[in-house]
């Protein structure tokens, strides 16, 4: 987007166009004849990977508004019904939500990238500021579009992010309430946020524009730090940069792919699959891995206008740093001490986010203190005077000259791997820890290749229908579910017979509220009329809906066990939690005796007091299949049903995921070989 | 970079576009996909059945099959006679009125109520021709819901329908 354009066009029509607009010649002159430095390594393709899960997001964000509505009593059941009935729905809505932490793993690699090599220094630093911006733009959309789903994480997320703005002075509690439009967070927040969410990627986008533009005009770093001072040091943007940024984008699917097919709920939390209750703040509240880091900042404060001031000042002071670094050596390469203390940040960082998803008690707090002081230690105290008294090796003179020595990055490359795996899997840090974690049972289900196993699900569904059913609505499922592929197989004939013993409430001709025969269409009608009723009828616990309970609970990994649950693709702690609850109640230990209306559950969370009654005892249900008829084997069936209930397309997931990684693998082989041949007149 | 002979770098960069051309358009499979109807859409297009009993001669009444308005009109002798007299060729769209209704059930006549013209929905019992009358650009059925008059350039559209009993039919 600089200079004077060179292109020249052959087309007569396109000549007469140019003179008009010459937008050919832009495009030309930034990505076609741009030069780039010879000697960018791989780190520097996150800015077009980037691009490209902007460009996801959006159209992801675009299509999954089509079926989303925004009201506070649609909004989950829109998602779920998205999830479950729109063709490829649940593709979307994974691809959308995964986007997102992809985008902010992406960012997090780019701002290091720029903090290794200087990326901010003169004449870089509005390049750098709007980079800044644009990474405060994406952490307002990404918050605001958590809350969209309208799950208990969602609902209290929005409660705690917005009530930030209560500890300034004076004006914070007008702010607060002018930015819920209520008493609290409801329908008129929900709606300004969907707005925004919507409005904001393309703020973003434009900033983007403008961060390129930027880019172009001072030219892009590299990996020396030195300008490049010939046409010797740079290479045409097009072939060279744009298959090496490919074969980056494609290696980068690769690991979006695995997220978005084989443990897509890895890196939300099962709370958000619990619709949103304002009347009940779930035991542990973490925000989203990507803000955990800056959560620790927030808590490690004991004063709450303090806490706030440090949360944003650690986002803000990003913006100072091209005048905090003292130091005119631009890459960490030839400054020995700039980098370590450059991955202790790292460290310091990645271990905040540890500390965001541990409860704020006892060593967290003490920890937390002391990596927030360096936080801001690093910036105010270290950059400053690292400049002053740090001796820089020596520079090469120009980048052909630095391109002959080979750098030394595959010690970084793992190192900055390992924090990035451990980053992604701290926000597991959370819910019942004094439990005892439940067995890990073998699924049918599990794993890349895994299916549903057709005779269980029908037995299961009969130990719903003769026990759980009495008390659990599944409201989001139709009978015609039963029949359809990747479920338990009925035959529509079997189907219809079964929606036949049930009874719907419609309207008759003459407006009379009639109960009728269901149909297939039907939804599961509930066993009560409303949650009054079900309270009175259980002696005060609400039975909880089932549609998505398989989702909705799991329990704490710990470390390491959730950095490996990423490649094993454990997703089965939801089942394995419900079936040690079914098999949980036992009696309670001398002294304990549990309150009127609870019963002692071991694998409850402590203090182990569960509203439901024991429900299932041996040879409750008749089994024709010859399957032993024992609790064991009930509690597994009926959560294998409970999981295909919240799961229906799972099948379809792993089949199509298999496709997409045979895909990605062919063409990221095919672009490696093709990234060599154009690169090999290069080197 | 191009030569008369195709060399094995020509097959890597082609090899390497055409694959990645699959890739685009496989995604797109997903992202036109979502837009048909969904698999609720689809189940509540389910066939409906319609009482017939309550409808008194000369009435016609409306009701909805798969969010489309379908008219069921219980005709006359006197209407059935007027329109079967009409010589089949002077229409604008030839059709007998004995081909627009089920054997033994003249006098049940089943259109959807949807103007063929551009999807208005006309008026009944409205027109010259005893039978509908388009408010939006004036098409003119009669009493078989055959196009008359007017910019419509088709009869009313018979939906698949069958009599379970004498006086119930199942529609879809």
């Amino acid at each position: 987007m600089s200079g004077t354009s060179t292109y020249q066009p052959r087309n007569a029509f396109l000549k007469w166009f140019e003179r008009r607009l010459p937008i050919l010649g832009l495009v030309h002159s930034s990505f076609i004849a741009y030069p780039t430095p010879r000697n960018l390594n791989y780190w520097w393709t996150f800015g077009g990977i980037l691009a490209v899960m902007l460009g996801v997001q959006i159209v992801t964000g675009v299509v999954l508004v089509m079926h989303y509505t925004p009201h506070v009593n649609y909004a989950f059941d829109s998602v779920e019904h998205l999830m479950r009935d729109v063709n490829y729905g649940w593709m979307l809505r994974y691809l959308h939500s995964n986007g997102a932490s992809m985008f902010f793993l992406a960012v997090y690699v780019h701002i290091f990238r720029g903090m290794y090599y200087g990326s901010y220094k003169a004449p870089r630093e509005v390049l750098w500021i709007l980079g800044v911006i644009i990474y405060l733009l994406m952490m307002a959309t990404g918050f605001m579009g958590y809350v969209l789903p309208w799950g208990q994480m969602s609902y209290w997320a929005a409660t705690v992010i917005t009530n930030l703005f209560s500890a300034i002075p004076l004006v914070g509690e007008p702010i607060v309430t002018w930015l819920w439009g209520g008493y609290a967070v409801g329908n008129p927040t929900l709606q300004r946020f969907f707005s925004l969410h919507y409005l904001l990627p393309f703020v973003i986008a434009g900033v983007v524009v403008l961060h390129i533009w930027a880019l172009h005009v001072v030219g892009q770093n590299n990996p020396t730090g030195v300008e490049p001072q010939s046409d010797k040091d740079t290479v045409p943007f097009t072939p060279h940069a744009t298959i090496k940024d490919s074969f980056g984008i494609a290696l980068f699917c690769i690991v979006y792919a695995w997220f978005v097919f084989y443990i897509p709920n890895y890196l939300g939390h099962p709370d958000n699959y619990i619709p949103a209750n304002p009347g009940v703040t779930p035991p542990h509240i973490v925000p989203e891995w990507y803000y955990l880091p800056f959560y620790a900042i927030l808590r490690s404060i004991p004063n709450k206008l303090l806490g706030v001031i440090a949360l944003f000042s650690s986002i803000i002071i990003l913006a100072f740093l091209p005048w905090l670094d003292t130091s005119r050596v631009r890459s960490a390469t030839y400054r020995p001490l700039y980098k370590q203390f450059f991955w202790l940040f790292v460290a310091v960082c990645i271990g905040l986010g540890w500390l965001g998803s541990k409860p704020p008690e006892g060593a967290y707090v003490v920890i937390s203190r002391l990596l927030t002081a360096w936080y801001f230690i690093h910036f105010l105290v270290v950059l400053p005077l690292l400049g002053l008294f740090e001796t820089p090796r020596p520079v090469p003179s120009s980048i052909s000259e630095a391109v002959l020595r080979k750098a030394k990055v595959a010690a970084a490359v793992i190192a900055l791997a390992v924090g990035a795996g451990a980053l992604v899997g701290a926000p597991r840090g959370a819910a019942a820890e004094e439990a005892e974690a439940p067995p890990m049972l073998s699924w049918s289900f599990a794993g890349p290749f895994g299916t549903y196993d057709r005779a269980q699900l029908q037995r299961g569904f009969k130990v719903y229908r003769e026990v759980c059913q009495n008390c659990h609505s599944l409201k989001l499922l139709s009978f015609r579910n039963l029949a359809e592929p990747g479920g338990p197989g009925f035959t529509d004939a079997q189907v219809e017979a079964i929606a036949a013993e049930y009874k719907v409430k419609d309207a008759n001709d003459q407006g009379e509220i009639v109960e009728r025969t269901a149909r297939p269409a039907d939804h599961f009608p509930p066993p009560f009329e409303n949650d009054a009723q079900a309270r009175q009828v259980t002696g005060g616990a609400l039975p909880p809906d089932m549609s998505v309970l398989a989702k909705a609970r799991g329990y704490e990994r710990g470390f390491p066990w959730f950095v490996f649950d990423i490649f094993t693709q454990y997703q089965e702690g939801g089942p394995d939690y419900i079936v040690s609850i079914l098999k949980g109640y036992t009696d309670p230990p001398a002294g304990v005796t549990p309150p009127a209306g609870t019963q002692y559950n071991q694998a409850f969370p402590a203090p182990h007091f569960i509203g439901m009654r024991k429900p299932l005892t041996d040879g409750q249900v008749d089994y024709s299949d010859g399957s032993p008829q024992t609790v064991d084997q009930y509690a597994k069936d009926v959560t294998a049903f409970l999981m295909w209930a919240a799961e229906p397309q799972l099948e379809a997931r792993k089949r199509i995921g298999l496709q997409v990684m045979i895909f990605l693998l062919v063409f990221s082989a095919l672009l490696y070989f093709t990234k060599k041949k154009v690169w090999a007149t290069a080197h | 970079m191009s030569s008369a002979e195709p060399t094995r770098r020509d097959f890597l960069y082609i090899a390497t576009g055409a694959v990645g051309a699959i890739g685009a358009a496989a995604t797109l499979v997903p992202l036109i996909g979502q837009m048909n109807p969904d698999a609720s859409t689809i189940a509540a297009g389910a066939p409906v059945e319609i009482d017939l009993a309550p409808v008194a001669e000369g009435q016609i009444i409306k009701v909805f099959w798969r969010s489309k308005p379908i008219y069921i009109s219980h005709r006359s002798k006197k209407e059935i006679d007027e329109v079967r007299a009409v010589p089949v060729n002077s229409l604008p769209d030839p059709q007998p009125d004995q081909a627009r209704v089920k054997d033994g059930h003249d006098q049940w006549l089943v259109v959807i109520g949807i103007c063929t013209h551009l999807g208005c929905i006309p008026l009944a019992n409205q027109g010259d021709y005893d039978g509908w009358f388009c408010p939006c650009h004036g098409s003119q059925y009669d009493a078989s819901g055959r196009i008359r008059r007017g910019p419509a350039p088709a009869n009313l559209a018979i939906p698949p329908y069958a009599f379970v009993s004498d006086s119930k039919i199942r529609i879809g």
